[in-house]
C-alpha cells in the first residue's frame, strides 16, 4: 500500500456524464489503492455515481474530491460533493426513500447513506449543497 | 460508447463492453424498444456482465426498457449482474422487481427458449 502523504487530494469537476464515469472510475482505484477491498470499492463507485449524478441533475456542475483519511489506525476514505446550485429545501425529505423533485426512484441519497459509513450534508434553498461521506476499512 | 445489438433469430442480444454514460443507456433503452418492432423479436437480452457499477439511474432505465419491451409484444431478460453489483444494489434498495434476470447469457436463452415455445403451443 502507498503511504497515504503521497496520495493527493484529487477533485474533478462535474459537468457532463461522462465526468459520471470518470469520478466513479476514480474513486474505485483510491479505494483499491487505500486498501480497500473490492467489494467495498464497489459501494464506494456506485455512491460517487450517485453523488456525481445529482450534482449534474440538481445544480448543472459542480466537482467531486475523493481523499483519504486516517483516524488512529483506521485508514478510510472521504468523498465530498460540492455545488452551488440551488440547495435543497427539505433535506430531511430528500433523505427519504422514494423520494425525488425529479420523478426519478428517489433513491439516490438514503441508497448513498446506506452504501457508506458516515454522511454529512450541508445545504440550504439558495446556497448550493455539500454532502461528505466516508468509508472506512473494517 | 454505442452497445452493438446483435439480432439472433427471433432475440435481439445486447452486450454492454464497458461503462455506459447516461447517455448510453437512454440510447440502448431507444435502440432496443424500436428494433424489438423493426425485426419482430420475441425476446431481448441485455448482458451486462462488463458493468462494474449500476446504479439507481442504470438500474430505473434498464427496468424501463423491460417493461417497455413487454408493452411491446416481448420479453426482456437481464443476464451478468456481477456479485459485487449485486452486493451494492442491494445495500441502495434497488431490486429490478418485475424484471427477469439469470446468471449469464446461456441460462437467459434457455429461459426465453422455454417460455417463448410454450406461448407458440398455447
Amino acid at each position: 500500500m502507498k503511504p497515504l502523504e503521497v496520495m493527493e487530494d484529487s477533485a474533478m469537476a462535474v459537468a457532463s456524464d461522462s465526468d459520471i464515469v470518470l469520478a466513479r472510475n476514480q474513486g474505485r482505484v483510491v479505494a483499491l489503492r487505500l486498501g480497500f477491498r473490492p467489494t467495498d470499492a464497489t459501494l464506494i463507485a456506485t455512491a460517487i455515481s450517485e453523488l456525481a449524478r445529482n450534482i449534474l441533475l440538481y445544480a448543472g456542475s459542480g466537482e467531486i474530491a475523493i481523499r483519504p483519511l486516517e483516524r488512529g489506525k483506521q485508514v478510510g476514505l472521504a468523498v465530498v460533493a460540492r455545488d452551488s446550485g440551488p440547495g435543497i429545501a427539505d433535506p430531511a425529505r430528500a433523505m427519504e426513500d422514494g423520494y425525488s423533485t425529479s420523478g426519478r426512484l428517489g433513491l439516490g441519497l438514503p441508497g448513498v447513506r446506506r452504501l457508506m459509513d458516515e454522511f454529512e450534508i450541508h445545504t440550504a434553498a439558495g446556497q448550493g449543497t455539500t454532502v461528505t461521506v466516508k468509508k472506512w476499512i473494517p | 460508447m454505442q452497445v452493438p445489438i446483435l439480432k439472433q433469430g427471433p432475440y435481439l442480444i445486447a452486450t454492454i463492453q464497458s461503462a455506459l454514460t447516461d447517455a448510453d443507456i437512454v440510447q440502448l433503452r431507444d435502440a432496443l424498444v424500436e428494433q424489438v418492432g423493426r425485426y419482430r423479436s420475441r425476446g431481448v437480452i441485455i448482458d451486462v456482465t462488463a458493468l462494474d457499477v449500476m446504479d439507481s439511474f442504470a438500474t430505473g432505465t434498464l427496468r424501463d426498457v423491460a417493461h417497455m419491451v413487454r408493452l411491446r409484444g416481448a420479453e426482456t431478460v437481464i443476464v451478468g449482474i456481477q456479485p459485487d453489483v449485486a452486493f451494492a444494489m442491494v445495500h441502495m434498495g434497488l431490486t429490478l422487481e418485475g424484471v427477469t434476470t439469470r446468471l449469464d447469457l446461456e441460462e437467459g436463452l434457455d429461459h426465453l427458449n422455454r417460455n417463448i415455445k410454450s406461448a407458440a403451443y398455447r
